[in-house]
């Protein structure tokens, strides 16, 4: 297994910008164009056979950068490899051979699913697209394959039913079927459970590990949930404003966050123990749109712990420990205890 | 502590064309004075229309069949729309609902809106109602200077914010919160629930909280409860709920919740789906998903039993054995 740490993935530089939509006196006074910047260069590894766990708070530009990175939408610049192709360089036409490769989970199996196809004809779709069985005999054994795989026992139950007549959980489990009917190397499943109850949610992020292993998969896991990223992934990337703010081993980016951003959101997540009592949240504000980013550190005017510089320089991502990197000035005083993490500067009533 | 409300063998059924939906099954449960409880539980449990009966205010197709809800001597079931209209919504029990964000009228200032609840409740001048519009706002953390704004101007915290500030526009002693946070960010989630907390301390109110998130629910409530399939399966403090938990179904959704600490361990999940509430199984809800079940959980409904002092679970094998416990 010596091919477990080489990387499959290697997003540099991906940039996504949506123009705002100009008005009639805009366009007549030729105004420039106003520009949101979802995604505002952002770059990480994703390792063959591991997890990568994408987090951060709605509108920070994770989904963005999970359908930027497999070419759903078109990424306004950066490159994306995959292995060593650059998959934002291929013309249209060659995007589709690596669709079997490349795959993509919804959040929303109530909405991702035709309501109009049956279990059989959506996880057989796939297969049509891309010419594989020979005959109809060969998909249906394929189709009733990935039905058992993702736990719809006995599969001959499911396959002429409607998305209507199963629960979410059962629904999931059909876009994942038809996520994985193509043997893709690599997948990215954008808040796959957020839809779905807590008892529910576990049997499918254990399903979603378990097929991991068994399929050797590699994949990109969205969420706004910390607890589900903790859960699920080997490396974890914290996103902010359409940057990457911090990244490395879940342990290492989750156990000692080296970005206050991140000491913010592990400050706030509430947990089921009712004995933790939560101290002050190291943040003040909202996050503001990303039509209108701060200057220097975009974060800085959330930041207890904000100085001058921060307010003129864009921090970049550095390296804290071997793998692990955070986009602060202050990493290295985090990181050593100089600052204490969630201890507040003297003066800072935030919250 | 005086008991406030009570409530007993509540009994709602929604009729449908394909017959009753059994979404509230003999649930009891009362609220002390000043006590915060937790209405935990799936989407579908029943949790929130339990809080809709509580005002009176559930669909025309849900009918009360039976059971009686007791407002300190007032029986809430037996007044009638005017009279529940007059004398408990927004005075006695008040209700910041579901997605708030979305029950603000986006024509109106957010400081009309709430003056206009004021002054529909309460005999008040103009005036006085706009004196205490701002100083509820204050209260729950918005800039005066704000209150005269739209709400697309507001960020879906202030929306929250300024629901909450609306839901105690006329000193109501009960407030529900019908999951409350369920639509924000998780830093905007906390900065709201230190809000919800401390209004409850400061005012002395009695709220309930009703959460699928039982980390939400443990953060902010004195007592939970359990809901499963319209039926409530436990109820006791909220430390003890974490600590001890009884019912199989609790001690099921407690640990699938993932951690945020200490070491990653596989989750076990519950088997199976939440049943059809046109027709949920016999005897106990829960037994095709539960993994103690016996014979006598298909045919009898576990009666909800005190076991220790102050906890109370039902569950025939929790009830009736103490090695479950």
């Amino acid at each position: 297994m010596t091919s477990m740490t080489e990387a499959l993935v290697k997003v540099d530089g991906l940039v996504k910008h949506f123009p705002v939509t100009q008005s009639l006196l805009d366009q007549l006074l030729n105004r420039d164009v106003t520009m949101v910047k979802a995604v505002d260069g952002v770059s990480f590894t994703i390792k063959e056979g591991e997890i990568f766990g994408l987090v951060g708070e709605s509108g920070c530009g994770k989904t963005t950068t999970g359908r930027a990175v497999l070419r759903l939408i078109e990424p306004t610049g950066g490159t994306v490899l995959y292995g060593d192709v650059d998959l934002t360089a291929l013309k249209a036409r060659e995007v589709k051979e690596y669709r079997k490769d490349i795959q993509i989970i919804f959040q929303d199996p109530f909405e991702s699913l035709n309501p109009k196809m049956t279990i059989y004809e959506l996880v057989a779709e796939p297969l049509e697209i891309h010419s594989l069985g020979v005959d109809d005999e060969e998909r249906r054994t394929m189709v009733s394959q990935a039905l058992e795989e993702v736990q719809l026992i006995p599969p001959d139950e499911f396959l002429y039913r409607y998305p209507h007549e199963l629960s979410g959980g059962q629904r999931q489990r059909v876009a994942i079927a038809r996520a994985l009917i193509l043997r893709p190397r690599f997948v990215v499943a954008d808040e796959p459970v957020s839809m779905l109850d807590v008892s529910i949610r576990t049997e499918v992020l254990n399903l979603m590990l378990d097929l991991k292993e068994k399929l050797g998969l590699t994949i990109m896991f969205i969420t706004h949930d910390l607890a589900i990223a903790r859960y699920m992934s080997d490396d974890i990337g914290v996103m902010y404003l359409g940057k990457l703010i911090e990244y490395g081993g879940t342990h290492e980016v989750l156990d000692d966050p080296d970005h206050p951003y991140t000491q913010a959101l592990m400050a706030a997540v509430p947990v089921p123990d009712a004995e933790r009592k939560r101290g002050d949240l190291p943040i003040r504000g909202e996050t503001p749109q990303p039509i209108n980013v701060p200057p220097g550190c975009r974060f800085h005017p959330r930041c207890p712990y904000a100085f001058e510089r921060c307010m003129e320089e864009e921090p970049q991502l550095m390296e804290v420990e071997p793998g692990h990197g955070a986009a602060c000035f202050l990493h290295e005083d985090f990181h050593t205890g100089r600052i204490k993490r969630g201890k507040l500067p003297e003066s800072q009533d935030v919250a | 502590m005086t008991t406030l409300l009570e409530v007993r063998d509540l009994k709602m059924y929604y009729e449908t064309m394909k017959g009753d939906v059994k979404a509230v099954d003999n649930v009891s449960f009362s609220l002390e004075a000043g006590e915060s409880l937790g209405l935990a539980g799936e989407s579908g449990c029943g949790k929130t229309s339990v809080a809709l009966a509580l005002m009176k205010l559930q669909p025309s197709n849900a009918k009360v069949l039976g059971g009686s809800i007791k407002l300190e001597d007032m029986d809430v079931l037996a007044l009638d729309d005017d009279a529940i209209r007059r004398e408990v919504r927004w005075k006695r029990i008040s209700m910041v609902p579901q997605a708030a964000m979305n029950a603000l009228n986006p024509v109106f200032t957010v400081k009309d809106q709430i003056i206009e609840a004021i002054l529909t409740h309460e005999n008040v001048s103009e005036k006085e109602a706009e004196e205490r519009t701002v100083e509820l706002l204050k209260r729950v953390g918005i800039d005066p200077s704000r209150a005269g704004n739209y709400p697309h101007e507001f960020s879906g915290g202030m929306k929250q914010r300024a629901m909450i500030a609306m839901a105690l526009a006329c000193n109501p002693e009960i407030v529900i919160a019908d999951e409350p946070t369920t639509a924000l960010d998780v830093i905007v989630q906390a900065q709201v629930l230190k809000v919800i907390k401390t209004l409850q301390r400061e005012l002395g109110l009695s709220m309930i909280l009703i959460s699928h998130d039982l980390s939400v629910v443990a953060e902010t409530c004195d007592r939970t409860i359990i809901m499963y399939a319209g039926n409530v399966v436990e109820n006791t403090a909220t430390l003890e709920i974490f600590r001890h938990p009884l019912h199989p179904y609790s001690i099921g959704l407690i640990g699938a919740f993932p951690k945020l600490t200490g070491e990653r361990k596989r989750l076990e999940s519950i088997t199976g789906n939440p049943p059809n509430l046109l027709d949920p199984p016999p005897g106990c809800r829960f037994h095709p998903r539960c993994p103690h079940a016996k014979e006598v959980c298909t045919r009898l409904t576990p009666p909800l039993t005190e076991t220790h002092e102050s906890h109370w679970v039902a569950c025939h094998m929790v009830n009736g054995q103490q090695e479950y416990r």
